[in-house]
């Protein structure tokens, strides 16, 4: 499948010192967000900002430059905090965005970090009053005596300002790291999750929140399992899936109790004993679920494997796809260099007849449902000039038959890793993010999804 | 079982390698991280376990094969030169058993006479003239010499330097690793003159005390290991044993061979005790 590429292959976020391969860790991305029309991008960083690309309206003028992403608005969402009572310091790594669906000409988006989940309202201003009676241009109070009559002040047209501020703040609720935020289809309420906990908010009240999910153990020493990932159903607003380090999945209905913490589907594929390993636990481990569009699949992502699984169907997954089964033999040094604990996320494309994920070496990988038929993609400045195809890559196994540009295993940089990646609601067109650089391709051929 | 194939490092190093991940996170920022140090410590489990099985395998190995050496020393005490000529075949296997097993063990035979052994840190066979049940399988290197051979070995403990010499007789492990109940309570009855095959070992009920005595002996031959001084591995040991108490919910599937075994085999981790039969 292949994909025409346009756009600037790379947007630095801080817009200066690109060429340096010194990389702040501040400016490393960790979340990447399309708004419900695509026509925003919103990415997260360590250090707390938010950043949001909008996409030019396509203008007969200047064809080669439409539907570029730009930089819309910047904003620091969350700074560190210190918990003096625990002696912990507070991460202002932006672990998840979601966009509120668009109800007025204001957007909304929720950001969280480990603690704190906050509401940001996005508007624009590109009018602005003038004409006041009692303030010159300037807001000075004018003199009195020199005002003879009155006028009915004029919204006069400005340069465009977008205006971020901060609507709620829900903090408070969680005692232990948020992972996953997501908001529902009722558009009223919204769920947080951590390590052990979910609990359920209505966007309008902040000073309390209804626990849903608890996996905690009486006794901490009986732990076994943690909580992932969450995600609401796109379109039933009383389901929700969450995913457990066990490699578990759990379906819960809101509506048979109060505490979800009975599930009402559990999705298992049983373990394979001869692949027992040390490592097994880990490797097993979601890192990401997501429904589809449809609400009639779930896509997970664990170390090496992405699978789809179907709703009605709990034994095992309807399909799986390897990502990067060659790392099988090398998990004892990415365990070592703690490259096995990363956390891929993974995608649907808007029809949800193709999956996305990230990789090691800024490879990312998607997989046509129907097809069968995969590619691996190289995010990288070298190999996408602006408007230049991208070329498939592969890895070919250690020892194995190497064509040119094949790249071997051993030869992968595990330093640049493709954790998060976001497709557009209805258009294929994706953000990669690769450590601090956002990628955006866009299929000219095949701007309709099909 | 865990397949060690894919990896090259050993159950020890990822002990190390996952202790110093759950003490780094402790400084990390952020706080501790719950998911990422519940799957240290599941490795850490898998670890420990291929780690105490190893262990436990090989200290039952050297418990089977000095309880089996314990139990024909003292037959041998009891008649160590009964030799009989109907035997002469029987020595001349007892000789290829003398070969075979030196070959293995690195002991040679010697003149006879044997003497008390020295209960702890003897590695050789000892020899059973005509009780002994003969293993007919172990034909292979039939020659003539000279009957109740007694090997001479000298022991060198690398932990701490004593040198031991032991002489006593040999068996053949493969005696070992059948019953050793069999092989033991076979040798009780020095007057029965007794071709025994391998599979089939007449047992005497009446001796199991005797018997039992020396498999105490060995056991507690395997503790003296545990008091010799510990290298800096035993730090890992004592971490192990005081993480084993944490996260019990992981070691809900224990067997229960782990657990009668567990307690003196941590003990025994760091205890790395090379003993070199030299002769």
């Amino acid at each position: 499948m292949g994909e025409d590429t346009d756009a600037p292959p790379t947007l630095n976020h801080r817009g200066f010192l690109p060429d340096h391969n010194y990389v702040t860790e501040a400016d490393i991305i960790s979340t990447v967000e399309f708004n419900h029309t695509g026509e925003l991008l919103a990415t997260g960083d360590k250090g707390g900002r938010v950043v949001i690309f909008q996409r030019e309206p396509e203008s007969k003028c200047e064809p080669f430059s439409q539907g570029e992403y730009n930089v819309y608005s910047t904003f620091q969402s969350h700074e560190p905090e210190f918990d003096y009572l625990k002696s912990l310091e507070i991460e202002e790594k932006i672990n998840k965005i979601r966009w509120l669906p668009q109800q007025n000409a204001a957007h909304f988006l929720l950001s969280t970090n480990d603690k704190t989940i906050k509401l940001w309202k996005v508007s624009e201003r590109d009018k602005r009053p003038e004409g006041y009676n009692l303030k010159d241009e300037e807001g000075r109070i004018k003199d009195l005596s020199t005002i003879t009559s009155l006028q009915v002040p004029v919204l006069m047209p400005m340069d465009l300002m977008v205006e971020v501020s901060p609507r709620r703040v829900f903090a408070n609720a969680h005692t232990y790291h948020v992972n996953s935020i997501s908001v529902n289809s009722d558009y009223q309420t919204y769920m947080s999750a951590d390590d052990l906990r979910i609990n359920l908010w209505h966007l309008d009240i902040t000073d309390r929140s209804f626990n849903i999910v608890d996996i905690k153990p009486a006794n901490m020493e009986d732990l076994t399992e943690v909580i992932t990932a969450a995600e609401f159903h796109p379109h039933h607003c009383n389901l929700f899936v969450y995913s457990s380090s066990k490699g578990t999945l759990r379906l819960c209905d809101m509506r048979e109790a109060a505490l979800c913490d009975k599930h009402s589907k559990l999705f298992e594929e049983p373990e394979d004993p001869s692949a027992r390993s040390f490592f097994s636990e880990i490797i097993s481990s979601v890192s990401d679920v997501k429904f589809s569009h449809s609400g009639r699949y779930l896509l997970t992502r664990d170390y090496l494997t992405a699978k789809v699984w179907d709703l009605n169907m709990e034994s095992k997954p309807l399909e799986t796809y390897q990502v990067h089964d060659y790392l099988r033999s090398k998990l004892c040094s990415l365990y070592e260099n703690d490259c096995i604990f990363d956390k891929f996320e993974c995608a649907w494309n808007g029809s949800d007849s193709v999956i996305m994920t990230g990789a090691y070496n800024n490879f990312f990988r998607m997989f046509d449902r129907n097809t069968k038929r995969d590619v691996t993609l190289e995010a990288s400045r070298e190999s996408s000039k602006p408007r230049a195809v991208l070329k498939p890559r592969r890895v070919c196994a250690a020892g194995g038959k190497r064509r040119k540009d094949d790249i071997s295993v051993d030869s992968l940089d595990f330093t640049k890793k493709i954790l998060h990646t976001a497709w557009h609601p209805t258009e294929n067109i994706i953000a990669i993010a690769a450590t601090n650089n956002l990628y955006i391709f866009q299929d000219k051929l095949n701007s309709e999804l099909h | 079982m865990i397949s060690t194939m894919e990896c090259a490092a050993d159950a020890q190093s990822l002990i190390s390698i996952s202790l110093m991940k759950i003490h780094n996170s402790r400084t990390q920022r952020g706080g501790i991280k719950l998911h990422k140090n519940l799957l240290v410590s599941y490795v850490l489990r898998n670890a420990r376990q291929v780690y105490i099985k190893e262990k436990y395998a090989e200290i039952y190995r050297m418990q089977q094969y000095e309880e089996v050496m314990t139990v024909c020393n003292e037959i041998q005490e009891l008649n160590p030169l009964d030799l009989d000529a109907e035997d002469a075949e029987d020595e001349e296997q007892a000789a290829a058993h003398a070969r075979t097993s030196s070959a293995i063990f690195g002991c040679s035979p010697l003149d006879d006479g044997s003497k008390e052994p020295d209960p702890c840190y003897y590695r050789s066979c000892c020899m059973e003239p005509s009780p002994v049940p003969h293993c007919d399988q172990f034909t292979a290197n039939n020659s003539s010499s000279s009957s109740s051979h007694c090997n001479k070995t000298t022991v060198l403990d690398l932990d701490t330097h004593v040198v031991t010499t032991v002489e006593n007789g040999y068996l053949h492990q493969d005696c070992c690793c059948c019953d050793a109940l069999q092989c033991g309570q076979g040798a009780r009855s020095p007057a029965r003159k007794r071709k025994v095959e391998f599979s089939c070992c007449v047992s005497d009920v009446e001796d199991v005390s005797d018997f039992t005595a020396a498999r105490k002996r060995a056991k507690r031959e395997d503790c003296c290991y545990s008091n010799i001084d510990y290298t800096d591995t035993s730090n890992i040991s004592n971490l192990i044993s005081i993480f084993g108490s944490g996260f019990s919910g992981l070691l809900s599937r224990q067997s229960d061979l782990e657990q009668i075994c567990s307690k003196q085999v941590l003990a025994s981790l760091g205890a790395w005790t090379r003993a070199i039969v030299a002769f």
